[in-house]
């Protein structure tokens, strides 16, 4: 047993158990911390598989990003009333419908999937010359070139869902007084610099 | 356990180095905390802690100490756990981050590949410390404080991000090392001087420092998310802020101001040993810092979001889409000529 695989055993084991707490802990802000705790883990085994970068981009923006502005939501909700009921038997069905699913999907993919030696070369070595390049090197090769298109479907994805939630959320209202800051650095017209000569004072 | 026995040399040599690091973060806390009472003293006019020790300089371990006798106060709706692991997270993050930064060529406990973007997320996780500590006091005030810091932080790291990206583009590498090698004809903060003047007042703001310590605006909201927290808690909180402060003092220092570099490579200066260039610049990164909060008061809350989102967020974009221009069409980026 290698190091390594003692440090997997480890982070997978508080993976586990983190997003076991995720769904069994009664108070939500609770479960996002779990969840965040989760996170972090799985970024500490991308490490373990030499894919730093992913990691760190799992950090900056799962926990760094998303999950802050989910614990701000979560935070503000009040859960009190949430607290008093434990019936966590009523959305069984829809979360066994959901696991099902997933099953099925990675059943599907298994089945399909030839998994003979050269597929798996070809899967996790995309690149001829992997080895000697560094791992935002490899990434950032293959997806500037070959994925580009992929890429930028994914940032305007993510641009549409942000002008639409702009729309949702943005209301004009009336009689709202707005600081203009270029108007206010530029009033040359409106101040004046007056030198007044000491104990006589001046007169505006 | 054969494992463990091959490891140990090891494991015992990487707490050595850990505590290389830890006990002069200590000590430079200790004195940033007094240089800036120093500071703010004399822009006022004022002498500052003179009285315990030479030159007052005993007065921040005596108040230390203070901290470390007093009673640790559980407000008794406050979620404890969290309440208790809050300053412990702030505190352990400021000091992780410390693990990659290269005082010296070489001399770096982890030079990982990534060390940049490593930075950029244990920084980015420095929120919680802040959100976990407003949230669990179940109080008012500490709640507004801890929400303003988590927007605040959120909202300058997007430009921080971008100066990085800029700062790299020139580099062609997100080691640490070589970001400070990659200055040697010419420290960063010359060619990419408005980045600087961004990356430095992100910084602050990032920081929670002044004119942008609004989480803790005492007129408004006591002490912010540290309202309720006593004791060694409290002192925990500090210390991982100004362990943070020099941090970000130190990303400055690496990103624009050549690392560990003398300014300029002949005898006599290239003599002195890196890590005395290093901490020099730290230190007049942080002299700066003490200054802006001697002297600048403190903005509203909509203008620091407008500075953030309408100012810095297009500022930074521009100057990543400029530089990548320029290194583009005169062949000047790393690997292109």
């Amino acid at each position: 047993m290698s190091m390594s695989l003692i440090t997997f055993y480890l982070f997978s084991a508080i993976l586990l158990l983190s997003s076991l707490m995720v769904i069994s802990t009664k108070n939500p802000v609770h479960s996002v911390l779990f969840l965040i705790l989760a996170f972090l883990n799985a970024a500490g085994i991308f490490v373990i598989l030499h894919a730093e970068f992913l990691a760190m981009i799992l950090i900056i923006v799962y926990v760094g990003a998303v999950a802050v502005l989910f614990l701000f939501v979560v935070m503000m909700l009040d859960f009190k009333t949430s607290l008093e009921k434990d019936n966590i038997l009523q959305y069984m069905p829809i979360g066994l419908l959901i696991g099902l699913v997933f099953i099925a999907e990675l059943v599907i993919v298994l089945i399909n999937t030839r998994l003979d030696l050269s597929n798996i070369q070809i899967l996790s070595n995309p690149l001829d010359n992997f080895s000697d390049q560094s791992n935002t090197e490899a990434i950032g090769s293959i997806l500037y070139t070959n994925y580009v298109l992929y890429f930028q479907l994914s940032g305007v994805i993510l641009l549409v869902a942000m002008v639409g939630s702009i729309v949702l959320t943005l209301r004009d209202r009336e009689g709202v007084k707005r600081q203009i800051v270029s108007e206010q650095v530029d009033r040359k017209g409106k101040i004046e610099l007056v030198d007044v000569k000491s104990g006589e004072g001046i007169d505006i | 356990m054969n494992v463990l026995q091959s490891n140990f040399f090891e494991l015992i040599t990487i707490i050595f180095y850990c505590i290389l690091i830890f006990v002069p973060l200590l000590v430079g806390v200790v004195l940033a905390l007094y240089a800036d009472r120093k500071i703010w003293a004399a822009v006022q006019k004022r002498r500052g802690p003179n009285v315990v020790g030479p030159f007052g300089l005993f007065q921040v371990p005596a108040d230390g100490l203070k901290f470390i006798f007093k009673e640790i106060i559980l407000p008794d709706s406050a979620d404890k756990t969290v309440f208790l692991i809050a300053p412990i997270i702030t505190l352990a993050l400021s000091i992780a981050a410390w693990a990659v930064i290269p005082v010296q060529a070489g001399v770096v406990l982890a030079n990982i590949n990534v060390g940049i973007l490593y930075i950029f997320a244990i920084s980015s996780l420095g929120v919680y410390g802040i959100l976990m500590a407003g949230w669990a006091s179940n109080s008012k005030y500490p709640f507004f404080g801890a929400l303003r810091s988590a927007a605040q932080m959120v909202s300058y790291e997007v430009s921080i991000g971008f100066v990085i990206v800029t700062v790299l583009m020139c580099v062609g590498s997100l080691n640490l090392s070589e970001i400070v090698l990659a200055q040697k004809n010419i420290w960063f903060f010359i060619p990419l001087f408005p980045m600087f003047i961004v990356f430095f007042i992100s910084a602050l703001a990032e920081t929670n420092r002044p004119p942008f310590d609004l989480p803790e605006a005492e007129s408004e909201l006591v002490a912010g998310y540290q309202t309720e927290y006593s004791g060694m808690p409290f002192v925990l909180f500090l210390f991982g802020e100004y362990i943070n402060i020099l941090l970000m003092c130190a990303m400055t220092t690496i990103l624009f101001l050549g690392g560990w570099l003398p300014p300029i490579d002949v005898y006599p200066l290239n003599a002195i040993p890196g890590f005395v260039w290093f901490i020099l610049k730290v230190t007049l990164v942080f002299y700066m810092f003490a200054m802006v909060k001697a002297f600048v008061p403190r903005y509203r809350y909509d203008q620091l979001m407008r500075l953030g989102w309408k100012v810095f967020l297009p500022l930074s974009l521009l100057a990543v889409v400029l530089t990548s221009s320029i290194l583009f069409f005169f062949k000047l980026a790393p690997g292109m000529s």
